[in-house]
């Protein structure tokens, strides 16, 4: 479904040329959940700028059902971290759900339907006609949410959508995304540095080194497939996953080598 | 409704207080140069209600109107274009900031050389005045849209004429409206200059005739009416940037609290 190949990004700013990532590759399933965790400043962003299209790689390749990403391609949505800053505050809360569609040229009465559903899935079926900086920020990322919902994307694409709200607004959220997931099918690539909230959401997790980055471990998230905040967070299977993950982040952050050394040692 | 009353008694206090001082002190004057209030304000019921209206101040409101929304339009365009290429803006702002130094009143005897004395002119050096502060402010508002919109709409495929129609000039509208509330006080004083200087209607001309002629409380009234102009004028722009930029109002409260 998604696929990325031997992706490498080299900023050149000036005389200074930085490094943020040095070769990545891995491959999302039709409709898998799949979260990256990394140490802060290992390029996360950077990788799904690159994955969805905003961002030209210096070298390797990402594809979509086969096809290369050259520029944001149309089956692919994205939620920012920056709730605030990616809904236009000049239209309401319904027009942002819809001015994506009416893009895409469906016509009024599915448009109407899609943000109807769209709204609800999100549990901001009143909200519609609101603005959204008359929201709290879980709401507007609520909001957003149900904007990437709308499009109907094959792949959705999160940048670390909860960082930026409170604890209990972020279980919320973090169990709207496992819903939606179930209801919609859909492929999610989930950015977060939050190792609890990626072994909570992912079928896997992705650990990526610090920058420059390459995929230091594959992990499958063996946890049933329900889950919630008070079991699956207790459950002595998800603690011993956890410690795991945020031993490979903490060896990653002192740059040892990963176990597998895969990627690794390539110079 | 009280809440509505108040506030206009408020916002008529001071002007109210002001007439009545105005009356009280020219209440008895004798000065030719200064005349009452009450003489001036029966000359501007003589003068402004008859054919003067359709004669001087339909002309002088139309040539504000067209040369002002002539700027509106080429300013935003230019901006839109100026604002979203860093390369332009660095090649344009050093011509830009040289020709808004040079004050539009100076440009009149040159314009009247190639347009000639008529409406053409006038409509000129309204425009060349009431381009710049909506220009440059336009600039400043296409470059500072935000990132995280731009991406957002990139990756949501909001592209061309709907990505200028509900991102670029959105964003930049609450800087285009203050552009464009500095060029209408502008094109208010660049109408009546224009006038001044060669025309056979208008109020800069009719103040200038009057003021030849002695009609002292003539020329005072048309003074009166320039004001009231402004007034209204501005009033009508302020309804329509409070429609218009309604969101961005709220967007500052909500950030404030």
């Amino acid at each position: 479904m998604l696929d990325v190949r031997g992706l490498k990004k080299v900023y050149n700013g000036g005389a200074r040329q930085v490094e943020a990532i040095r070769d990545l590759t891995f491959t999302l399933s039709a409709g898998e959940l799949v979260c990256l965790v990394g140490p802060s400043g290992c390029g996360k962003t950077t990788l799904l700028k690159c994955v969805a299209g905003l961002l030209t790689p210096t070298s390797g390749e990402v594809l979509l059902q086969g096809r290369p990403v050259t520029g944001p391609p149309p089956g692919m949505a994205v939620v920012f971290q920056e709730y605030g800053r990616s809904l236009f505050p000049w239209l309401r809360v319904g027009e942002n759900v819809d001015l994506p569609l009416r893009q895409k040229g469906l016509p009024k009465a599915r448009r109407r339907e899609l943000v109807t559903e769209a709204l609800a899935a999100v549990g901001l079926a009143d909200a519609e006609s609101a603005y959204p900086w008359q929201l709290s920020g879980g709401m507007q990322q609520r909001v957003a949410i149900a904007r990437a919902v709308a499009f109907e994307p094959e792949v959705l694409l999160m940048d670390e959508p909860f960082a930026a709200v409170d604890a209990q607004t972020r279980a919320d959220l973090e169990d709207l995304v496992r819903a939606l997931w179930h209801k919609l099918g859909v492929t999610i690539l989930f950015v977060t540095h939050d190792i609890d909230e990626a072994v909570y959401l992912g079928q896997r997790v992705l650990i990526l080194s610090s920058s420059p980055t390459v995929v230091r471990e594959e992990l499958t998230v063996d946890l049933p497939d329900t889950r919630d905040q008070l079991h699956t967070r207790g459950h002595p299977r998800f603690t011993a996953l956890r410690t795991h993950v945020q031993e490979q982040i903490q060896a990653a952050k002192r740059g040892l080598p990963s176990p597998s050394a895969a990627g690794d040692g390539e110079e | 409704m009280t809440a509505i009353a108040r506030k206009v008694a408020a916002a008529l206090a001071l002007p109210v207080v002001l007439f009545a001082v105005w009356w009280l002190a020219t209440g008895s004057s004798e000065n030719f140069y200064f005349p009452s209030l009450r003489v001036i304000l029966s000359s501007f019921g003589e003068v402004w209600t008859g054919d003067r209206l359709v004669t001087d101040v339909l002309p002088s409101v139309l040539r504000l109107l067209c040369g002002y929304l002539a700027a509106v339009v080429i300013a935003v365009t230019a901006g839109v274009v100026i604002g979203s290429s860093p390369r332009i803006r660095a090649f344009a702002e050093p011509a830009l900031e040289f020709l808004r130094a040079i004050p539009p009143p100076v440009l009149v005897p040159i314009i009247m050389l190639f347009a000639g004395i008529g409406d053409v002119m006038k409509i000129v050096v309204i425009v060349f005045g009431c381009v710049w502060p909506i220009l440059l402010n336009t600039v400043e508002g296409v470059r500072a849209v935000d990132g995280v919109l731009l991406d957002t709409a990139r990756s949501y495929g909001i592209g061309g004429v709907a990505r200028l129609r509900h991102l670029v000039l959105r964003s930049a509208s609450p800087q285009i409206f203050a552009g464009m509330r500095q060029a209408l006080s502008l094109g208010i004083i660049l109408m009546v200059i224009s006038e001044m200087f060669a025309a056979s209607n208008g109020l800069g001309f009719a103040i200038v005739q009057f003021q030849r002629s002695f009609a002292i409380p003539s020329m005072w009234s048309g003074i009166l009416l320039l004001g009231i102009l402004g007034f209204l004028l501005s009033l009508v722009f302020r309804l329509v940037e409070s429609r218009a930029l309604s969101w961005y109002h709220g967007l500052r409260r909500s950030q404030r609290s």
